[in-house]
This record gives structure tokens, sequence and C-alpha cells, in this order.
């Protein structure tokens, strides 16, 4: 890894006392989680302080200063705390080892254009501060999930074995428990059913109608994409309602007129609610991917001969393909992640596996939740991977993109 | 054009004149084009606009009092509720005989319950008199008035037949009166008692809690999405997939992480406890309540606000802010005069798409909500699923439904249905 350049070197008055004050702010946490917040702060400013001192004073070179800090600060961190200390040490000699030379040298301004005032080269880097506190923001919530669904124990925060790295803070017990508890294994095999049938019927409709509604010329195009794109409209809670009055009437039609069996069509009502969820993704996915489909392909496709079926399924499937896929991934997800609807059409047979999350999380029950959690993420970082690969695809063979 | 002769007139391959036949061509491309999407637009129809139009007469239908109870209703016609005084023996003669039928019928339990929504203790009145009623001989038993009172002394109160006389039309006003907190009286409309007011509350609380997420939505969305459009291209993509995880992620597991990091034992309060900034007795609570409610909201629809900013801001060429600055104006003025204006359409797109899906969330208020952070949703759901009281649920969906067919419709104004775009 090569250097970058160095611009101007600070004086060191600025380097130690921008050292100190990190140091006064660490200290200050260390110091009111002992007891004493203004003591820890002026032994973590002093500290920090001499530490940059004899640094930037003492040593021209730059790598022994930095390995003597980190030694010193895992040291002192094993001293006074323990093995975690010895973690936190490291974790902390690295960061200020680097903080420190980055100040002193002006690294920070290697990247940015040499005019900016000192002002504005602050607001940079504090910009950077507040935009990455609020994507820890974002991203926190999933991944304290995944650890805790580990815990041995069945409390829903971090126990101080888990802390320590213990391993018998650990265990896969909740694992277990989901791919052995009848409950909720109905439930997966419900959701297992329920949302690739009911993909498979937006998918199919959805993207003839996408055709049909990408031709040149449509009577009412605007009436007709605004009642297809309605379901993603109007919010789930009103649509449940109107398919609960309605649906029940359509179930005991089915189930007294026609004769059918009751759990049959329950899966039926189930399904059919959430394909009409599924497609307005379907529409709005193969309709983007179709804007920029060239017709004359198809129109030389027929001029040498194909039938329209044929046309359809050699010329035109191909190339729309990564569109319908990944409209069928919004679709499946919408499906797999949908609770209201089901809960208001569906009886307990029906039971989906957000539904039994929903149960447990209302009802205060056991941490296999987090579990479940951490497979459903997993699930959905492989879809989101899918789904980033098919754009490139896409891109790619409509020759948007360079490479 | 009449006296034009006829070989003028341009004529396509076939013999027909060319315009005929071009019209001919676009009717049927248009018959295709229709042909492609009627499975669907059918599908959609049954599955989807039918139940919601069920939804709306379910709010306005009100046939039980009318069709379990026939007679009466006829009688009570000629009775003036205003007039002080009981109905006449007529009108118990036909309640008796309606009682007796809908008793054997067994379906008296269930205007019992419709109207104890109106008046609460006429379901009790309603099963002791039905109880009674199935022994008698209609023919020959009267007079009834003083035998009806006999069995359950409500039969005496002018109030009962008051009740029974407002909510016997077919159509009914009431449901959506009582979702404003009112309720129909023989008088008119009417307030509800202070003690059952909760509705408007809850709408008031909807609209203002919703407006709260979708501000710190604007608030937080605004830098990330600045930042994620200044960025080089493949920094930009990596960020990306910070927003576009929780994007993808289960709404449950979100809920459910808020839910593990916010309550009393959960991983906030622990580490601040750990820290000593928060004594292990003064726990902070940010859980079922409205803080809860807006911190996990707030989490769970700010893509839903990035993205939309992300790809308007992506369209503002960078030297503008440039030519600002060279020509004098400070950091701030630029950026609010010359680069602020620019975003204004993606900050109103993703508002209004955070706003609507804010107002008729349910799930997440349900579980990190408590009492206190519960939106109009909870109250539809509770209806439905608890009091079986489907009008009034009904009727409380029909106003949200059209609150937000209004945002839709200014949605479409500002940015168009066709703009919609999905994790960029």
């Amino acid at each position: 890894m090569s250097e970058p350049k160095v611009i101007y070197s600070n004086p060191f008055i600025f380097t130690i006392t921008s050292m100190g004050i990190m140091g006064g702010l660490i200290g200050l946490i260390f110091g009111v989680a002992n007891g004493s917040g203004p003591i820890g702060l002026i032994f973590g400013a002093l500290f920090m302080a001499l530490i940059s001192f004899l640094a930037t004073f003492l040593s021209k070179n730059e790598s022994l200063a930095r390995y003597s800090i980190c030694v010193f600060l895992t040291l002192v961190g094993f001293y006074f705390i323990g093995v975690i200390g010895l973690f936190l040490g490291l974790m902390l000699g690295l960061f200020s080892s680097w903080f420190l030379f980055w100040l002193h040298l002006g690294r920070y301004r290697a990247k940015l254009q040499p005019y900016l005032s000192p002002g504005q080269v602050l607001w940079h880097y504090t910009f950077r501060v507040i935009c990455g506190i609020i994507f820890l923001f974002l991203i926190t919530p999933i991944l304290v999930v995944m650890p805790l669904s580990f815990n041995a124990q069945d409390f829903f925060t971090f126990t101080p074995e888990m802390l320590r790295f213990d391993p018998d803070g650990y265990s896969l017990k909740h694992y277990r428990d989901f791919f052995t508890n009848n409950e909720w294994q109905r439930s997966f095999k419900n959701s297992l059913l329920i949302a690739p049938v009911a993909t498979i019927v937006s998918v199919s409709l959805g993207t003839l109608a996408a055709i049909g509604l990408s031709q040149s010329h449509v009577p009412f195009k605007r009436a007709i994409t605004a009642v297809l794109i309605s379901p993603m409209i109007v919010p789930l809670i009103i649509s449940a309602t109107g398919m609960f009055f309605f649906y029940s009437h359509v179930g005991n039609f089915l189930e007294d007129t026609v004769g059918l069996d009751k759990n049959f069509v329950g899966y039926v009502k189930v399904i059919l609610a959430h394909s009409v969820l599924g497609i307005p993704f379907v529409i709005i996915t193969v309709t983007a991917t179709l804007v920029g489909f060239d017709n004359s392909l198809t129109r030389a496709a027929a001029n040498m001969g194909a039938d329209p079926v044929k046309t359809f399924f050699k010329i035109q499937m191909p190339l729309i393909l990564p569109g319908v896929i990944s409209g069928g991934l919004f679709a499946f997800i919408t499906s797999f992640d949908e609770v209201v609807v089901v809960m208001f059409v569906g009886s307990t047979n029906q039971k989906t596996l957000p539904w039994q999350m929903f149960t447990g999380l209302r009802e205060q029950i056991s941490p296999t939740i987090l579990a479940v959690a951490t497979i459903l993420v997993v699930i959905s970082i492989a879809l989101l991977v899918t789904l980033e690969l098919l754009r490139r695809r896409s891109e790619r063979l409509r020759g948007l993109s360079p490479g | 054009m009449v006296n034009t002769p006829s070989d003028k007139i341009l004529l396509s391959a076939d013999g027909r004149p060319l315009k005929q036949s071009l019209s001919r061509s676009l009717r049927q491309q248009k018959i295709r084009a229709l042909l492609l999407i009627a499975p669907l637009l059918i599908f959609i129809f049954v599955a989807f606009i039918m139940p919601i139009v069920s939804m709306l007469s379910r709010s306005v239908e009100n046939d039980l009092v009318s069709k379990t109870l026939p007679q009466t209703v006829q009688a009570l016609q000629s009775w003036d509720a205003l007039s002080g005084e009981l109905p006449s023996e007529p009108v118990y003669a036909a309640f008796a005989l309606d009682i007796q039928n809908a008793a054997k019928a067994k379906v008296h339990t269930k205007v019992a319950l419709r109207l104890n929504y109106e008046k609460s203790g006429i379901a009790s009145l309603f099963k002791k008199t039905a109880r009674k009623a199935k022994k008698w001989d209609i023919q020959n038993d009267g007079p009834f008035k003083d035998k009806l009172i006999k069995v359950h002394k409500g039969w005496g109160e002018i109030e009962v037949w008051k009740t029974l006389k407002t909510h016997s039309p077919r159509y009914t006003s009431g449901y959506f009166l009582n979702a404003i907190d009112m309720r129909k009286t023989a008088e008119g409309a009417d307030f509800q008692p202070e003690d059952k007011t909760i509705l408007i509350k809850l709408f008031q609380r909807t609209l203002i809690m919703s407006l709260i997420i979708t501000f710190s939505c604007i608030l937080l969305g605004y830098p990330v999405a600045w930042l994620l459009a200044n960025l080089p291209m493949r920094q930009a993509n990596l960020l990306m997939i910070l927003v576009l995880l929780p994007f993808w992620t289960s709404l449950l597991v979100r809920t459910s992480a808020w839910k593990v990091m916010l309550q009393q034992q959960g991983v906030i309060n622990d580490i601040l406890v750990q820290l000593s900034l928060v004594s292990d007795e003064a726990r902070l609570i940010m859980i079922n309540n409205e803080i809860g409610t807006i911190v996990a909201m707030t989490h769970i629809l700010l893509p839903f606000m990035i993205l939309p900013m992300y790809s308007v801001m992506q369209t503002i060429p960078p030297s503008y802010l440039r030519a600002a600055k060279s020509l004098g104006a400070t950091n701030w003025t630029a950026f609010w005069r010359v680069y602020f204006p620019q975003s204004v359409p993606g900050i109103g797109a993703g508002s209004i798409l955070v706003f609507i899906l804010a107002i008729g969330y349910y799930i997440t208020p349900e579980i990190v909500g408590g009492t206190k952070g519960v939106f109009i949703s909870n109250r539809i759901a509770y209806h439905i699923l608890k009091s079986l009281n489907w009008g009034l649920a009904a009727a409380l969906g029909t106003i949200l439904l059209i609150a937000v067919l209004v945002l839709y419709w200014t949605y479409d104004k500002i940015i168009g249905i066709d703009n919609v775009k999905l994790g960029g």
C-alpha cells in the first residue's frame, strides 16, 4: 500500500490539542463508567496528548511510532480491563496511531481540492461522520439480531458470557427449536407453499399485461395502469379489510355451493390475495425492461416466418427475462413477508412464517424469533445479490453499461 | 373531397383506401393490446377492486335490523320518536312476532350485537326476550306491551325504541358518524359522550406521527442521498447496499430487531447502564410508546425516502454548485439557492411515499407502539378481529382510503405514476 503524499506538516501543538480532545472524550466515557467523569476526562486528555507529543516530537520514524503506540495501548488495556481490554486497546491503538499521523501530516487534504478552506475541510469530514452515523442507524438493527440468535439463554440481549466470547454463551438451540418445533415448521411450509404459487400467478398474468401495456397504441393507458398499480398504493390494512369481507363470501360460496375442501379453499383465498399484492411490482419492473426493448427484433422474427408465440418465447422472453425474474422476486418477497392480509383472509391452517413471528412478538415468547429473523436476513441477502446480478446482466444485454 | 376521382385516393396493396386500412390496423393493434391486458385487468377487478367496493358498501349498509325485524320496522314508521311516548300496541305485537321468528332461526344474537354497539345493554335485553318469546303464541297471547315490559323493563324505555328506529333504515350514516366520534340518535347527529371519544384522537395521532416520521426521514435521508449521488459510482454502489439491505429485509425482522434494541432489558438500555449513563433502576422507556413507533418506523421507511431523493439528485450536475461558488456565493448560499431547489422534487416524492405508507401502517405500531403509539389502522384491525364491529371498521377504512387517494393524486400530479422506481 502506498502512503498518500504528504502536503505539509501541521504544527505539533495542533496535533497534540486534537489528540488531547479525542483522548478526553474516550476518557470521559471510561470515567463515567467507572464512577467519575471529570477524572477520566482529564486523565484521557493528558494521556493522549503525551503519547502524541512523544510520537510527533521524538520520533521521526513513523512506522516505529505507530507500532509502539499499538503495543503500548494493547498492554495498557490488558493490564486494566483483561481479555476484552486487549482487544479494545489494540483497536484504540490502531485507530489513534493512524489518526495521529493523518492529522499531523495533513493527509486529510490529500484527496481534496487544494483550494478548500480549513472550514470546508472540517465540514467535509463532519458530513461524512454524520452520514456514517445514519448508515449505522440503518444497518445496526439487522446486525444486532444475528449474534443474539446464537444466545445460549432465553434473553433478548447480550449476556456477559457472550461479551467475553465464551463459547458457553453461544448455542444453536434457537435454530434447533425452529427446525423441530411443529408450529414453526408448519408455518414455514405454508410460507414456502403460498409465496411461490402466488408469485407464479402474478408473474404470468403481470408479464402478459405489461407486454400489452407497452404496445404503442393502448386506449385508456393511464387509467389501466392506475388500476393495475392500485394494490401497491392502497394501504395494506384497507386491502385486507376489503378482502376480509369479500373473500369470506367467496369462501362460503366455494365451500357450500361448489363443495370444495375447507382447507383447500383457505389456501386459494390467501394465494389469490397475495398474487394481487405482487402484481404491481411485476408490472413496474417488466414495463421498465420493455422500455428499452427494440421492436424491430420482433418484426425481424416475423419477417423470417416465426409465428407470434414462437417470437415471444424465442426473441422477446430471453431479452426481458431479467426484468421478469426481478419482478418475480419482488412479488415473492411481498408475499413471503406479508402478515396483515393473510391474517384477515386466512385461518390458522394457513398461518405463515411472518404471522407466526407476529404472534410471537406480540405475546413475547421465545428468542426463536431471532433465529428465524437471521435466516430471513440471509435469504434477503441472497435475493439482493441475485437482483443485482440480474440488473447487470440486463444492462449488458441492452448495451447500457460499458462493462 | 367529394368530387375527387377515386383513382386519386391513395390505395393500399389490397385495394382499400390507405386511410381505412391504416385505421383498421390501428384498431387491431388496440384490440391486441387490450386482449393481453384483459386477463390481469379482470383478475385485479375481481380479486381487488370488488373487495374494496364491498368494503365501501359495508360502511353504509345496515340491512340486519330491517331483515331480522321486518314487521317491527314497518310498524315503527308511524311512531314519532320525538313524541315522548312509548310506541303503541301494534309495534309491540309486531316486535313479539319478529323476535320469535328471529329466536327460532337463531339470528337474534347478530342483531342484538349490532344494536349493542349503539346502546350498550341491548344485547342482554334481546337475549332475555328471545328466550321467553320462543314459547309465546302470537295469535292469542296479546296484548304484548305489558308482557314485554314485564319480561324486561327495558322495553318500557323510550331510548331503546329510539335506537331501534334510528338504526332500522337499510342504509345508514351511523358508522361514519361513529368513525368521527359522533353517533346517530333519533334527534339527528350528536357527539359521543366524552369517555367514548377515541377515534378523532387516533386520526390526529396518526397524522401527527406520520408527519414526524416523514420529517425525520427527510432529515436523515437527505445527507445520505447527497453523499450517494456525489460519490464515485463504485463507492456509491457499495454504500447503496447498506440502504438496500434494510429495504429488502423482512418487515417483521426489522420490527423484532427494534423490539430487541429498545426494550427495557434490551441492547440500548444495557449499553447505557454498562456505561453508567443511566442507572439500573431508571432504564429508559423507549418501547410501547410514541418513541418506539417513531424510531422503528423511521428506520423502516428511510429507504423509501433515500431512493427517490437519490434518483433526483443524480440528475443535478455538480458543476452548478461550483459555478455558484465561483460567482462568489458562500457554501451555504450555493447550497440553499442553487442545489436545494433542484432537489425539492426528490424530497416531495419521498415524502409523499413515506407519508402514504406511514398512515396505513399496522404491524410495527402494533408491536412497538403499546397503547400510546398505535395508529388508526390498529383500530381497524381491532374492530375486524376482536370487537367484530365490521361496519365501523369499513367506515374507518373508507376514510383512510379517501385520504390516501387524495395524497396519491397529489403524488401523480407532482411525480407521475410511471416514475415509480424500485430499488434503484
